[in-house]
């Protein structure tokens, strides 16, 4: 390697990385993102109690030293609840992106790739998993069920959400395989896995990335939804969804603020920031599109 | 100028009878309602050493016969004998090891290199597809083919957008040329540079061709640069080659109506210092007919000045006028009304 590599030639992936830096917005919105998830991930060492474990003696009580975001109708500590439920919230959030992503992308590369009848067969199945409404489905599988784990949750909301990313992914195989390059390395000889590996899917990550990241802001709010609702994670485990529907009850809405305000701060903030990230990395892939 | 005798050498490449004809289809059922005749029984051969031309107008179907030979698109019917094996029996997978010796170079040199790729990468790819060289030796011939092609050994960690069109071909063009293959079909690859990049890209191509004594099949629609480049010459119209012929003989003496009127549309500048260009006919008015209902008998006859009642029922077949010149046109057949030739 040359001395002077890092001085001129830059690679496109570098340049988005450059854009992506002068993004402030961005850059603020993943110190947040990392301060959310390291309190996820220390919660142990920032309080001594349990968020399952309730203190039948405490219900209900306002902020106080031991307790500084109280106690909730269970007698639960708010602010342990408040660290740990962050734990499940991103979890759920981000690997249901990842489920997502996986039979976004292989369903959308082979329709997109291939065509013709699995394209077919592919672009019905994604209409009919469109066609149904998320909440419904969800609601029916979970009443349908005994118990919800995260694992069944994640599995329901990846298989309500892919044909939104399967669709994005063939769009764009759909026109790159007709692009030059891959004629050309067709005519080199490539195989079709050395094409979708190293021409197709690097020219088309940018809208899978961003559609990727902007699809796990979705997707934690799903889980906050039915869980305020009472269908996601049941209780005793804390998500910051069925925090919130303690809020349900007008006398803690009205008198214990500091129950619901911080889950709630939580899940806005953790959204938009990712939603701010979501578009950094549009903007840093594709200059175009904001001038 | 190459050797004529070269004219009477070994075939490379042979072309018979071959079609493409792409499906349209429509109504609510996007039922198969008829097709597009791209190539239509086009049948010539090229010499080992040889560059044959390529001329049309757009929708000719010049640029689908050089997919259609590489089997970059699947011929609807028809043989592409290359090397003496026919290529065209061939499944993709066996069809491999041949494309190490024919290669294209495409028109837009922005689209067709990866942008993603650094100019290194892009070289060695052919390589890494087709042989087992180490890295370093891969490395060692991307830099060589850089310099050859008028490139620093350098450029090689630069990425496609930091280079001009004119340098872009460049890279595209050692990219062909890193198997060592023996034909290259050139699909327009002057046609989206200046004019001023284009005599230095093709000098850089005929140059090329001497040192590696490769065989081209030059496509275009620009009349001097394959005038400029080729050794014999074929016009094609309609997915169907009207008239081909060694360059001298095409450029000064042709036959076919289409030829002619092509020939008279060259633009330029001193009108009567060229002897060999042909009388001044009138610009064609009309643009060429949908290939998807081709006229019939001869498919040139919608805007042939000459037609007569014969072109509308037969479709012409070639008749021999000259040394390895050949004319699609009725005015020279011998049964043939001939009181019209002109």
């Amino acid at each position: 390697m040359p001395k002077n590599i890092n001085k001129a030639y830059k690679s496109p992936f570098q340049l988005a990385k450059e854009r992506f830096l002068k993004n402030k917005l961005a850059i603020a919105s993943i110190f947040f993102l990392l301060f959310i998830i390291g309190a996820a991930i220390f919660a142990p060492f920032l309080t001594d109690h349990d968020p399952k474990k309730g203190d039948l003696l405490l219900i209900e009580h306002a902020p106080s030293e031991e307790h500084i975001l109280g106690t909730d109708g269970s007698g639960r500590d708010n602010f342990s609840r408040l660290l740990y439920g962050a734990r499940i919230s991103l979890t759920v959030g981000f690997s249901a992106m990842i489920f997502t992503l996986i039979i976004g992308v292989v369903t959308g590369a082979i329709a997109g790739y291939y065509g013709g009848i699995i394209d077919n067969l592919l672009m019905r199945l994604t209409d009919l998993v469109l066609a149904l409404p998320f909440l419904v489905l969800a609601l029916t599988i979970i009443a349908l069920l005994e118990k919800v784990t995260i694992g069944i949750f994640v599995t329901i909301i990846a298989i309500t959400s892919w044909p939104t990313l399967t669709r994005i992914v063939r769009g764009s195989f759909l026109s790159l395989r007709e692009q030059e390059f891959v004629l050309g390395a067709r005519a080199i000889g490539a195989t079709d896995r050395r094409i979708i590996f190293k021409h197709v899917i690097p020219n088309a990550i940018g809208p899978i990335i961003v559609n990727a990241t902007l699809m796990m802001a979705t997707m934690i709010i799903a889980e906050s939804a039915l869980s305020f609702i009472g269908m996601g994670i049941p209780q005793p485990n804390p998500t910051w969804g069925n925090m919130l529907s303690e809020a349900q009850n007008i006398r803690i809405l009205r008198n214990h603020p500091e129950a619901w305000i911080p889950p709630g701060l939580g899940i806005l903030l953790t959204v938009l920031a990712i939603n701010f990230i979501g578009d950094g990395l549009r903007d840093a892939f594709d200059p175009k599109s904001n001038p | 100028m190459r050797n004529p005798a070269i004219a009477h050498q070994e075939k490379l490449v042979e072309v018979q009878q071959l079609k493409k004809y792409f499906p349209v289809k429509g109504g609510i059922l996007r039922r198969q309602i008829g097709h597009v005749k791209a190539v239509d029984d086009v049948s010539f051969h090229i010499y080992k050493g040889e560059t044959l031309g390529i001329v049309g107008e757009s929708g000719s179907g010049k640029s689908t016969l050089g997919r259609v030979m590489l089997r970059l698109l699947e011929p609807t019917e028809g043989n592409v004998i290359f090397e003496g094996q026919n290529i065209s029996t061939l499944t993709q997978r066996e069809l491999r090891p041949v494309r190490r010796s024919m290669q294209i170079v495409f028109q837009d040199p922005f689209a067709s290199l990866n942008s993603k790729m650094s100019v290194g990468e892009l070289i060695e790819e052919p390589l890494i597809v087709q042989t087992n060289l180490s890295k370093r030796k891969r490395k060692e011939q991307a830099a060589a083919l850089l310099e050859k092609v008028g490139l620093q050994a350098d450029d090689r960690h630069k990425y496609p957008h930091e280079f001009s069109g004119g340098q872009r071909q460049r890279i595209s063009i050692a990219r062909a040329l890193v198997l060592n293959p023996a034909f290259v079909i050139c699909d327009e690859p002057v046609s989206a540079l200046d004019v001023s990049i284009q005599a230095q890209v093709l000098n850089l191509m005929k140059d090329l061709q001497d040192d590696y004594r490769l065989t081209y099949l030059f496509i275009s629609h620009d009349l001097s640069v394959v005038k400029h480049i080729s050794d014999r010459v074929a016009v094609m119209y309609l997915g169907k080659i009207a008239e081909i012929a060694p360059k001298h003989a095409l450029y000064t003496n042709p036959h076919h109506p289409y030829t002619k009127k092509l020939l008279s549309s060259i633009p330029t500048i001193h009108t009567n210092s060229d002897k060999n260009t042909v009388p001044k006919q009138p610009v064609m008015h009309q643009d060429i007919p949908n290939p998807a209902n081709p006229p019939s008998g001869c498919v040139f006859r919608t805007r042939c000045p000459l037609a007569h009642d014969r072109c509308s029922i037969e479709q012409p077949t070639y008749t021999e006028i000259g040394p390895d010149h050949y004319v699609a046109c009725h005015l020279y057949d011998k049964g043939g009304d001939t009181s019209h030739t002109s």
